[in-house]
Formats: structure tokens, C-alpha cells, sequence
């Protein structure tokens, strides 16, 4: 922790990065320790702003091509998130925070930007946009428990030799490079396309992060209504029958 | 106003208010007529939208023929269409009858289905769903479109934000004749409409500015203060032709209309002036509609309120995390009794991530209610942000199982679709 009894979560330009539901993430990270008793606060480090080295866990969350290439243009400039990760402190990064956090993005514009450099993966467009539930099989990590998610992208993800494979994907497009794989890992950072958000429909994955974080085990902590989402959106999603899909909306 | 020499609207020999409709027209029309006639009977819903669809298989041109020789004004946005055209048509509703598709069904089927009720009104005020407003404009030919907001929603539906402000921008680029009345705090409707030749802005605040963090037109941050913004590329907020102060619509050559209300909160002031300043443009008299606009108290079920077992039960639809967060303002400070009533199908939006980005802390201390078909996403938001609650999935069981009387059933498009299917039984 950062030289006192406080956790301290940082959250990478949350109005740049948090197109999909992302504070919801912040939240659910914030909760699992104040439940649990342990002392905890959220940065909110905005666009322009230092970006601290010495936070207990870092999120970079989702977002539209403009806003992840002026994210990427401002981080590029902050050297604290890569001090971060050199000391292994855990960053989960969503979305388009894992296309930033790697080598290069090529958006569905035809403009390329360069990442940070920290995680081995490159990102290119996909010719169809990746939209719908997932479910994917953790491959490493202290649960096997399956990871679900709302993924909605049109980045076809590649993992270089440094970067591991978060999930296996058993039903959804995932990373939509040609390996079936979902997220990546690289040391302590987490990466994935799961929306839901993933850390409020996978507390296992949240749990993962705080125990990096806090350098040990954590105790059980059950979050009423969780295990009936989980079961609801691990279950096959009812697709509407084509006669009834183009839906009327106000 | 910019004052440009505006290319006028192409009105042609086959403008002719009154002049007949094609045999073909009229067949598409009487097909769709019955189809919906059906629909309605077998208890499948209005028909609306059934019936425009037989008609534009019949006739897939119905949609021009039907428009021709009228008065027309479209709205789109992402929040408040359904109201503002519902104001809007009683603004304009004060020269004659008007076609308007006062049900929320405002896609391609249900526009056709709107002009096909009202066969002899001169005037339409029609919602267009924003996505549909680029292939509609042509067969259209709007005198007015009216730009209200444009914030994340359904995004796996309607995909980003941007790629939606840059379609409709090459859209309106082609419809030079047409009159925007467009909202100069939304930069993304400005990024829409500032390069148009005629524009009416209108200045209605707004709380949510999280979809307008980075310019539209560069992806700069942009440069906020309370009242304004701007970015370094030169977009900016344009000067209002009208802005509403409190509960006035003042004009920039000083006149101040009272806009006096029957519908709750803010964000209805702001489609208020909207309506007002674009019945403006059709040549009704501002004081005039805000007197007309007055009378609007309930809006295809929104807002009303309907007595179930006892409790007083006021429905609200939200869609979205602006409206969701507008709508969670207006309860505020209330003592009513809140049921939260979310589904997450297609016309909903699957993906329910957004819930996480409304202040629902706000109804700690509240007695609230999970339910709806996604009652367990909505449980573990509330259960996260420290409120107490019960599940139950059925809304309408929750409004009667209610411990107050006064209970507000804040509910999204589906879940507020059917409790109001349901009551109306």
C-alpha cells in the first residue's frame, strides 16, 4: 500500500475512459474492500492530470476511437503508469484501455495511433462489429469460475509472444483475432473486452486484482444478488425470434 | 440566426396540397389500414407499425406520397422525442389537425403509419428515430428538424456517439431548405448542425455532459465553463436565438415567454422551447404555443399517473444514463416509494453496463424495488451503491406489494411498454 493503511484505486481519465459503464468497475473494486473492512479510496486522475506511480490499483476503462486516442496522446506523456506496472502494481484495463495499453491501434477510421507499450498486443479493425453476451473460460489465475460479459467492438486484438491469453471463449467473438481467446495478462495487468460490468459479474476477476493489490489472500465475501446474475447470464441468451427482431423503439 | 439566401424547399406540380395519391398509394394504404385493423383485433398492439410495414411492401415510395403537399416537421435526439413532438403538436395543432406518430413508433413503418391516420392534415410533427433520420430526410422534405440531444444509448444497437453525429451531418448537408432548430449546450448537436445555413439555437442546459467530454469534431478535451464550452479546432457554443432562464423562453431580441408546464422537471422545459422555437419557424405565433404547449400533461403513458391496488402509481421511462440521472433528479426529496422496473431486450438494448453509470446512491434511505426482466443486474447495482431493496421481478406485482401510497415506477422502453399494456387492459 502507499505508505499508509489507506488502498488507494486509481481511475486512468474517467471522462475520456468510461464509455461503457466502466465506474461501475470502481465501484465494485471500492465496496469489496469496505466491506471487508479494509480502509479504501478512489483518485479520479483526470486528462492533463499527473498520473500518480505509487496507487495500490490502477483502471483504464473503455471508450469511442477519438476519446482513446486522446487518452493514449495524454498518457503517452506520463510516465507513473508504466513506473506502476514495472513495480507490479495491478491494472485491469477494458476495452479500448487494453488497445491503448498495447503496441499500436488501428481504429475503424483508418487512423492508427501508438499505444504505451506496456502490454504485448496490437490492435487492428474487424471487419464486423463485435456485439453480445460472452462467456470464456478462465485459463490461468486462482479461479476457474467462468468469466461472463457484454462485449461491443470492432478491434480485432493480437497477442504478441509476452502477453497471455486471459480466457478461453466458449460462446461470443473475444479478442477477434484469429485465436479464440478473450483479454489478455501480462504481469499484474488484467485485459479484457468484457463490459457488465466484467469486475460486477466476476467478483473472482475483482477479487484477483485486490489480493495483487494487497500482496495476499483476501476472505470470502458474498455480495447478495450476484450469483443470480451470474447464473441468469451464464445461461444461453434468449436470442428474439428473427419475425420479431427489428425492434420499434420511442 | 445565421441569415443566408436559403435555397428554397423544392416544391413541385405534384405538391399540390389535396392532389391524390396514386392508385398504388391508395391500395399499399388500404392493405396496410386492414393489416392493422387485424393486428388490433387479435390484441397484437395498435398495428401501427404492422400496417406501415404493409404498406411500404405494397409501396415501398409511400413514404414521399404520403408526406407531399404537407407542412412537415421532424425531431429526433436521443431523449425527449416522443415529448417534444408531442408539444410540438399541439403548438402547431392551433392552425389545424396535424399527423403526428404520437406513439414512439418512429421508425421508416411507423412515420408511414402516422400520415396514413391524418390523410387531410396539412401539417405532421413527426419523431424520427435517429438513426432513420438520414433515410427519411429525402422523401420527407422537412421545413423543420429539430436536433435535441445525442448521449449514449443503446450502443450496441445505435453504436458510438460519433459515428452517429457524422452521418447525420452529411444528412442534413443535403437538405439545405431545412430549417434546424438545434441545441447550442449539446456540442455534439452542434457538431451536427453548425455547418447548416439555417439554424435556430436554443440553449437549454442539460445535466449530462459525460458523451460530450471530447470535441466531436477533433477529439480535443474541450474547454468547459459553467455556461459555455468550446475547443481549440473552433467549434463552440453557437449564441442562442432562444434560451430558457428559469421558467422563461427568452428570445436574443428580448421577448421572455412564460413557459408554464403540466409536465414535471427540467429536461420538459428544455423540449418546451424546442417545440416552441420550432413552431416558430412554421409560423405559429411563440405566445401561441406555449399556451397550447401548456395543456400537454401525460405523453403515451410518461408521466401519468394510474392507480394500482390502491397506490398511486406515476410512470416514468427512462433509456439511458441522461435520463435515467434527469429522472432521478426530479424524484429527489420526494417520499414516494420507487420501483425500478429494467428488461434488456433488443429494443432496450442488451447490455445493461450503464445502470452503473446512474447515481442510484442517491435513493439511499428510499424504499426501493428491483423488478423487471434484468431485476437481478438492477439488484446488484442498488446492493454496490448501498441502497436497500426487495426483487421482485413482476413491476406491476412490486407497485402492489408498494408500502406507500405514492409510488414512482421508473421503468425502460420494453418494462414501460408492457406495465402500460398491461393497465390499459
Amino acid at each position: 500500500m502507499s505508505g499508509d493503511d489507506e488502498v488507494t484505486i486509481a481511475v486512468i481519465y474517467p471522462e475520456l475512459l468510461g464509455t461503457y459503464g466502466d465506474n461501475g468497475n470502481v465501484v465494485v473494486l471500492h465496496q469489496r474492500l469496505i466491506r471487508r473492512g479494509i480502509p479504501a479510496r478512489v483518485l479520479s486522475v483526470q486528462a492533463g492530470e499527473t498520473v500518480p506511480e505509487s496507487c495500490d490499483l490502477y483502471l483504464v476503462g473503455g471508450a469511442e476511437d477519438g476519446s482513446g486516442r486522446t487518452a493514449a496522446e495524454y498518457l503517452r506523456q506520463q510516465p507513473g503508469l508504466a513506473r506502476a506496472v514495472e513495480a507490479g502494481r495491478p491494472v485491469l484495463a477494458v476495452c479500448a484501455g487494453m488497445q491503448l495499453l498495447g503496441h499500436e491501434v488501428l481504429g475503424s477510421d483508418g487512423r492508427a495511433y501508438s499505444g504505451l507499450g506496456l502490454l504485448d498486443v496490437t490492435t487492428s479493425p474487424r471487419e464486423t462489429r463485435a456485439i453480445g453476451e460472452v462467456v470464456a473460460q478462465p485459463l490461468t489465475g486462482p479461479s476457474d469460475e467462468l468469466l461472463t460479459g457484454f462485449e461491443n467492438h470492432r478491434g480485432a486484438t493480437r497477442l504478441g509472444p509476452d502477453a497471455q491469453p486471459l480466457a478461453r471463449v466458449l460462446r461470443g467473438v473475444g479478442n477477434g483475432a484469429d485465436v479464440h481467446v478473450e483479454g489478455a495478462r501480462q504481469g499484474s495487468i488484467v485485459a479484457t473486452y468484457l463490459h457488465g460490468p466484467v469486475l460486477a459479474r466476476n467478483p473472482a476477476l475483482a477479487d484477483l486484482l485486490l489480493q495483487t493489490a494487497l500482496g495476499g489472500p483476501l476472505g470470502d465475501l458474498d455480495v447478495e444478488g450476484v450469483a443470480r446474475l451470474r447464473t441468469e447470464r451464464l445461461a444461453t441468451p434468449r436470442r428474439r425470434p428473427w419475425w420479431r427482431a427489428r425492434a420499434v423503439r420511442p | 440566426m445565421v441569415s443566408v439566401i436559403m435555397t428554397p424547399r423544392p416544391v413541385g406540380a405534384q405538391d399540390a396540397p389535396g392532389a391524390p395519391w396514386p392508385w398504388r398509394t391508395r391500395l399499399a394504404v388500404a392493405a396496410g389500414k386492414l393489416a392493422a385493423r387485424s393486428s388490433r383485433r387479435v390484441g397484437l398492439g395498435s398495428g401501427a407499425v404492422v400496417g406501415g410495414r404493409v404498406t411500404l411492401a405494397l409501396e415501398p415510395g409511400a413514404l414521399g406520397t404520403l408526406a407531399r403537399g404537407r407542412r412537415t416537421a421532424l425531431v429526433t435526439g436521443t431523449n425527449g422525442k416522443t415529448t417534444t413532438t408531442a408539444l410540438l403538436a399541439a403548438a402547431l395543432g392551433t392552425t389545424g389537425p396535424v399527423a403526428t406518430n404520437n406513439g414512439g413508433a418512429n421508425m421508416t413503418d411507423g412515420l408511414v403509419a402516422a400520415l396514413t391516420a391524418a390523410p387531410s392534415a396539412k401539417c405532421a410533427a413527426l419523431e424520427v428515430d435517429e438513426l432513420h433520420v438520414p433515410g427519411v430526410l429525402a422523401a420527407l422534405r422537412p421545413e423543420v428538424l429539430v436536433l435535441l440531444n445525442f448521449s449514449r444509448d443503446q450502443l450496441d444497437r445505435v453504436g458510438e456517439v460519433n459515428h452517429l453525429v457524422a452521418a447525420l451531418r452529411s444528412a442534413v448537408a443535403d437538405v439545405p431548405w431545412c430549417t434546424l432548430v438545434a441545441n447550442a449546450d449539446d456540442p455534439l448537436v452542434v457538431a451536427v448542425a453548425a455547418p447548416h445555413s439555417s439554424v435556430r439555437w436554443v440553449a437549454t442546459g442539460g445535466a449530462w455532459h459525460s458523451d460530450a467530454v471530447v470535441c466531436p469534431s477533433c477529439a480535443r478535451v474541450l474547454e468547459r465553463s459553467l455556461t459555455s464550452w468550446s475547443c481549440a479546432c473552433g467549434l463552440r457554443r453557437p449564441t442562442p436565438d432562444w434560451e430558457v432562464r428559469g421558467r422563461l423562453l427568452c428570445s436574443r431580441d428580448g421577448r421572455e415567454i412564460p413557459l408554464d408546464l403540466a409536465l414535471p422537471g427540467v429536461f420538459n422545459l428544455a423540449n418546451a422551447a424546442a417545440a416552441v422555437a420550432a413552431a416558430e419557424v412554421m409560423g405559429v405565433d411563440p405566445s401561441v404555443s406555449a399556451a397550447a404547449v401548456h395543456n400537454v400533461g401525460d405523453v403515451a403513458g410518461r408521466y401519468r399517473t394510474v392507480n394500482v391496488s390502491g397506490h398511486d402509481a406515476r410512470l416514468l421511462l427512462v433509456k439511458n444514463p441522461a435520463g435515467a440521472t434527469e429522472s432521478l433528479a426530479l424524484l429527489a426529496g420526494g417520499e414516494s416509494e420507487v420501483v425500478l422496473a429494467v428488461n434488456g431486450r433488443e429494443a432496450d438494448g442488451r447490455d445493461l453496463s450503464w445502470l452503473w453509470d446512474v447515481p442510484v446512491e442517491q435513493l439511499r434511505g428510499r424504499l426501493v424495488t428491483a423488478s423487471g426482466e434484468r431485476a437481478a443486474d438492477l439488484s446488484v447495482r442498488l446492493q454496490y451503491a448501498g441502497v436497500d431493496h426487495r426483487v421482485v421481478d413482476d413491476p406491476l406485482e412490486a407497485v402492489s406489494g408498494a408500502r406507500a401510497t405514492a409510488v414512482d415506477v421508473v421503468a425502460n422502453y420494453t418494462a414501460f411498454r408492457d406495465v402500460l399494456a398491461r393497465l390499459s387492459r
